[in-house]
């Protein structure tokens, strides 16, 4: 096919108007556009203001500018829209960056960004005035989100207004030809901030064994040696993290190579300006054992700041025979936010850390590292924070400003402004008050630094809840949505779907709204209008949150389901509950029930002897899948019955055959995978669609996800999975909100005055 | 029972149940009211309907819990329970001999606090408007001079004491709700606190700020009230609440909370530093203190946040529930 045609070369002299939006303010955009007008040689002048960037450009063959402008941007920017208006010519003269015509500019802010290759050579360049200095940055990297506490984004809003620049600095700032041109955080040794401790000391007590607490971007890192086992076993003891996986931070990919086998989207993933944790396939035996026990995959980051490049190099000097891996872990006692502040650290880490490495640049808003994996190809978030945030999610079209509160686990925020959705960093669950202070100063930050007039809180329809009770105490009308509703909703939310959508939302627990729990669910959605289209078969939750956290409760619940209590014998050796929970079942008594898939997952992991009680969330289930070899399909392993989908028979098999290990985990996904998208086919096909959106915390599941869009596929139907916000309880706050929007827009359309739904 | 014909031998029937099971003057009087006269100083009133299923459980029934919970409410407030009203709402075709199981059980109840059941009604209704038998209890009681409980007075500093262990009632009864069988048999702590608050009083009384029977809802609901009305928050500490093995137990195959679950003989006082340890011993000193304890303090928080230390150092929300415990997590 042919290119662009060879177009003929104005004579004539024009003037453009260009109105670019998107991620165009403090990251290099004037000087980019600065050079290349010099380099087109238009006259004319850029200026940022209230709406994004400004620019008028005059002279012969304009165009090609506003095609270079989206072909030659500079990596951290983001271009949503660039309109273009015809002008009469003003005549020459220079190219100029003028100043905001109100005062007023940024309208967004954006994410933090991995240390840029100029800095990383002038980091280690004896001749530069930054050479080695932990806080080095440019207009192409360094921290934007994590420093900055309301709109409009310059430095008098970042915690960087306490430090005033050196005459270089200064010098730099005003220089269009410098790549630290309206650098807000611009700093260096002669004026900036500073470590409490020389890196030579930090890298010798980590290499000493100790734990090392070092204040970072997005708040405090808890480092220790990943090869040395004392010093892991003392972290997981301090920590109360009993066997939940570590991710390990290593200098570079070519070290992170020599820990895992990588694909290309994996190392375009851990290379990438946001620089993410990635799960990726581990070398057996690199690390020690205790990074991540169970798990044939482990979390990666490679070095993201310049103070972590300077440790490494330090580390590399002190033992350069292997290149160092070090256990980077969220610095926070417990399930508790991670520790942001100074002081905080003292008080909070002082118990975990053998030494704490704070610095003197504010962070504003704490926010974790990312962690993502590939999923069927792509990239998918398992927890969405720095590097992303504040990235908003493109809704597609304009609506009311509303602001949801997800959910209390894996909590995020979302607050929409226009046609675009943002979701906070991760906040966490919310059952410890820091974290919920901790949302409420996520949302208060979120809300100054989009400077929006909310209409509408939105929130689950859990009555204990605290999320709920933060929707609550806005002032604003509340609308609950429910749970697997806005799983569903943040799927089509992002791929901005055309209605009718099937969705399965294939999760653990969310209340439904019939009052009982859900999390195997097949929604019919159509724009603001939905139903529960069918189910997975529901199982017996003896303990309710309990058998969450013990899975032979839902192994004996699930044999009580198929009527087979007797099977339970088998895990009686197990664990102690099991008789008595047995004789309980068999004296009749009553439980509530789930749909969850979730807490299947748990079933048949206790059946098959993986897992009986886990130490963290989720920990089943990863087993469970670590062990898939080559799923395959148990030959009527489930039946369908009005909507209902009954693993029972595959339940049976693998207790009667007492199957287990690989055996049992291959079984499962192949059939697991084959009922689903049966049900779905029969789901799409009643609805009349092709359109199938997968969300829910069962989608963390590679094996599953991969599994299941495939087979999709294989249906003729186009599978959807999130790839903007985690499928977790992560990205729920998106779904409440689109939702929600799309209910008041369809209220107010039809002329009603205040719209609820649920 | 039955309703409407033939009400009026009925209702005589009925009366004559409570007459004989509750017996004392003011009854035997046969007036539509009781007149007493009154102590001076501060006079409370209390009242409370009473709906419980199963009506009858280890350690009770509905008709000695209706007792004990209104002399308990009296009680909170330091008073001296006096007098008890009792109104009953009957379902039509209750059993007669059920009906005077509850009555004879008041009327031990009442005797042995010491707080006599001076008027009542009686209504019998619809079957199945009403679920077998309501009762509705209300008393006065009178408070010594210079105390004045209140709901917003705790302050930061005071300790948190409990005076036993959590969570008897609200598994019994789901116990014998759910026909569970546990290796050691869960009973109901219904009792009357009053004899113990007196001793707290005498031990200590201006150094207690507020007193509340943690009913239903259990202590988490209880510390969540006097957190919001006193605008402070709670520290507790988990290893400190009295727990019976066998509650522990049954909790946890539930899956439940003990702090979430229902007391009928417990108070949770909130008491000044300086007088805590007099307090607690005088508790300790009583029958229905034996395992008395401070269980946390009061801390300053906006947030109005009981929290309370485990054991591996973090710290968690314990939360007041809408109801029932429903699964959270996802
Ligand atoms: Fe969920
Ligand atoms: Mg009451
Ligand atoms: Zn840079
Ligand atoms: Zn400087």
């Amino acid at each position: 096919m042919a290119r662009v045609l060879a177009r003929p070369i104005e004579s004539r002299v024009r003037r453009l108007r260009l109105r670019v939006r998107g991620t165009v303010q403090g990251v290099g955009f004037r000087p980019f556009v600065y050079r290349l007008a010099r380099e087109m040689r238009l006259s004319g002048f850029v200026l940022n203001d209230s709406e994004g960037v400004l620019i008028e450009i005059e002279g012969l063959d304009p165009d090609r500018f506003g095609e270079a402008i989206r072909t030659r941007a500079p990596p951290l920017a983001r271009i949503d829209a660039v309109d273009v208006l015809e002008l009469p010519p003003t005549g020459g003269g220079r190219f100029e960056i003028l100043d905001s015509l109100d005062g007023r500019s940024a309208t967004r802010i954006g994410a933090d960004a991995a240390i840029c290759a100029e800095c990383r050579r002038e980091l280690t360049d004896p001749g530069s005035r930054f050479f080695g200095y932990p806080f080095v940055n440019c207009t192409q990297c360094g921290p934007r989100f994590t420093i900055t506490s309301a709109l409009p984004y310059d430095r008098a809003q970042t915690s960087m207004a306490s430090f005033s620049m050196c005459d270089a600095c200064a010098a730099d700032y005003v220089d269009p030809e410098s790549r630290r041109f309206h650098a807000e955080p611009v700093a260096c040794p002669e004026c900036g901030p500073s470590l409490s401790h020389p890196v030579a000391e930090l890298a010798a007590r980590l290499e000493g064994g100790a734990i090392v607490a070092l204040k970072g971007v997005g708040g405090f890192h808890l480092f220790c040696d990943a090869r040395n086992d004392a010093a892991i076993a003392r972290l997981r003891r301090r920590k109360a993290r009993e066997e939940k996986p570590f991710a390990v931070m290593v200098r570079d990919i070519a070290a992170a190579r020599q820990l895992a086998q990588l694909t290309d989207a994996e190392e375009f993933l851990l290379t990438s300006p946001a620089s993410p944790i990635v799960l990726v396939e581990a070398v057996a035996g690199k690390l020690s054992n205790l990074v991540a026990p169970g798990l044939g995959r482990i979390g990666l980051i490679v070095a993201y700041s310049p103070a972590h490049l300077l440790l490494f190099d330090e580390l590399s000097r002190l033992s350069p025979h292997c290149p160092p891996a070090l256990v980077a872990t969220s610095a926070n006692p417990g399930g508790e936010p991670l520790v942001a502040d100074n002081a905080d650290a003292e008080l909070r880490l002082s118990a975990i850390a053998d030494l704490i490495v704070t610095h003197d640049r504010d962070i504003v808003a704490r926010a974790d590292d990312s962690v993502m994996q590939i999923v069927d190809g792509a990239p998918a978030f398992i927890r969405r924070a720095r590097g992303f945030v504040p990235e908003p999610v493109d809704l597609g079209a304009d609506g009311p400003s509303v602001i949801a509160t997800g959910t209390d686990f894996k909590n995020t925020v979302c607050v929409t402004r226009g046609r675009e959705a943002f979701l906070s960093q991760h906040v966490g669950g919310l059952d410890n008050a820091e974290a919920i202070r901790f949302q409420r100063e996520a949302a208060t930050h979120l809300c100054s630094i989009l400077d929006v007039t909310l209409e509408f809180a939105v929130c689950d329809l859990h009555p204990d809840f605290r999320s709920v009770r933060m929707g609550e105490s806005f002032g604003l009308p509340v609308m609950p949505v429910q749970h697997h509703l806005a799983h569903v909703a943040a799927v089509a939310a992002e791929h901005r779907l055309a209605e009718p959508v099937l969705g399965l939302a294939l999760d653990g627990h969310g209340l439904g709204t019939d009052g009982s729990s859900w999390g195997g669910e097949m929604l019919a959605v159509e724009g603001h209008r939905w139903l529960r289209a069918g189910s997975l078969m529901p199982l017996p939750l003896p303990g309710g949150d309990r058998a969450a956290r013990e899975p032979w409760r839902m192994g004996v619940a699930a044999l009580q389901a198929a009527n087979r209590i007797d099977l339970a014998r088998a895990l009686e050796l197990a664990h102690s509950g099991v008789a008595r929970l047995a004789a309980m079942f068999n004296r009749g008594m009553r439980t509530p029930v789930t749909s969850s898939l979730g807490r299947l997952f748990d079933a048949v992991a206790a059946i098959s002897g993986v897992r009986l009680v886990q130490t963290y969330e989720g920990q089943a289930a990863m087993e469970f899948e670590a062990l898939v070899r080559a799923p395959r399909c148990l030959p009527g392993g489930y039946a369908i019955n009005d909507g209902v989908l009954d693993f029972r028979p595959l339940i049976l098999c693998l207790a009667e055959a007492g199957m287990c290990g690989t055996d049992a985990a291959d079984l499962f996904h192949g059939t697991l995978i084959a009922g689903l998208a049966d049900w779905a086919a029969s789901g799409a096909a009643s609805l009349g669609t092709r359109q199938v959106a997968l969300g829910g915390g069962c989608m963390m599941n590679r094996v599953l996800a991969t599994g299941l869009a495939q087979a999709l596929r294989e249906c003729g139907l186009e599978p959807y999975l999130p790839r903007l916000v985690p499928a977790n309880d992560g990205g729920v706050a998106l779904g409440q909100a689109a939702h929600a929007r799309q209910v008041i827009m369809a209220k107010r359309a039809s002329g009603e005055q205040s719209p609820t739904c649920a | 029972l039955s309703h409407g014909a033939g009400g009026r031998a009925m209702g005589q029937l009925i009366e004559g149940i409570f007459h004989k099971a509750f017996d004392n003057i003011w009854l035997r009087a046969g007036n539509d009211q009781s007149a007493f006269t009154v102590p001076g100083g501060r006079m409370v009133m209390s009242t409370d309907g009473y709906v419980v299923s199963p009506l009858f459980f280890p350690g009770g029934n509905i008709g000695s819990l209706a007792v004990h919970g209104t002399i308990n409410d009296i009680a909170m407030a330091a008073a001296r329970p006096l007098y008890l009203s009792a109104s009953f709402i009957i379902e039509e075709g209750f059993p007669l001999a059920d009906l005077e199981r509850i009555a004879e059980s008041m009327g031990v109840a009442s005797r042995g606090a010491g707080v006599p059941i001076i008027t009542g009604d009686t209504k019998v209704v619809e079957r199945g408007k009403a679920d077998g038998v309501f009762i509705s209890t209300s008393g006065v009681g009178v408070v010594p001079d210079g105390l004045d409980l209140r709901a917003d007075a705790a302050r930061p500093g005071d300790a948190v004491i409990l005076s036993g262990s959590i969570g008897d009632h609200g598994i019994a009864v789901m116990s014998k709700r759910e026909n569970l069988e546990f290796d050691a048999a869960v009973v109901s702590d219904s009792a009357a606190l009053h004899g113990l608050v007196t001793a707290m009083v005498e031990a200590g009384g201006r150094q207690i700020r507020l007193m509340r029977d943690p009913t239903r809802g259990g202590i988490a609901a209880t510390l969540n009230e006097i957190a919001s009305q006193s605008k402070v928050g709670f520290h507790i500490d988990e290893e400190a609440i009295p727990v019976k093995p066998e509650v522990a137990a049954a909790c946890e195959l539930l899956g439940v909370d003990p702090l979430n679950v229902a007391n009928e003989g417990k108070l949770v006082a909130v008491a000044a530093p300086e007088g805590a340890k007099a307090i607690l011993a005088a508790m300790r000193a009583h029958p229905l203190g034996r395992e008395a304890a401070v269980v946390g303090h009061v801390v300053a928080d906006d947030d109005c946040f009981v929290q309370m230390a485990t054991s591996f150092g973090g710290g968690r929300i314990v939360d007041w529930l809408s109801g029932e415990q429903l699964p959270r997590i996802c």
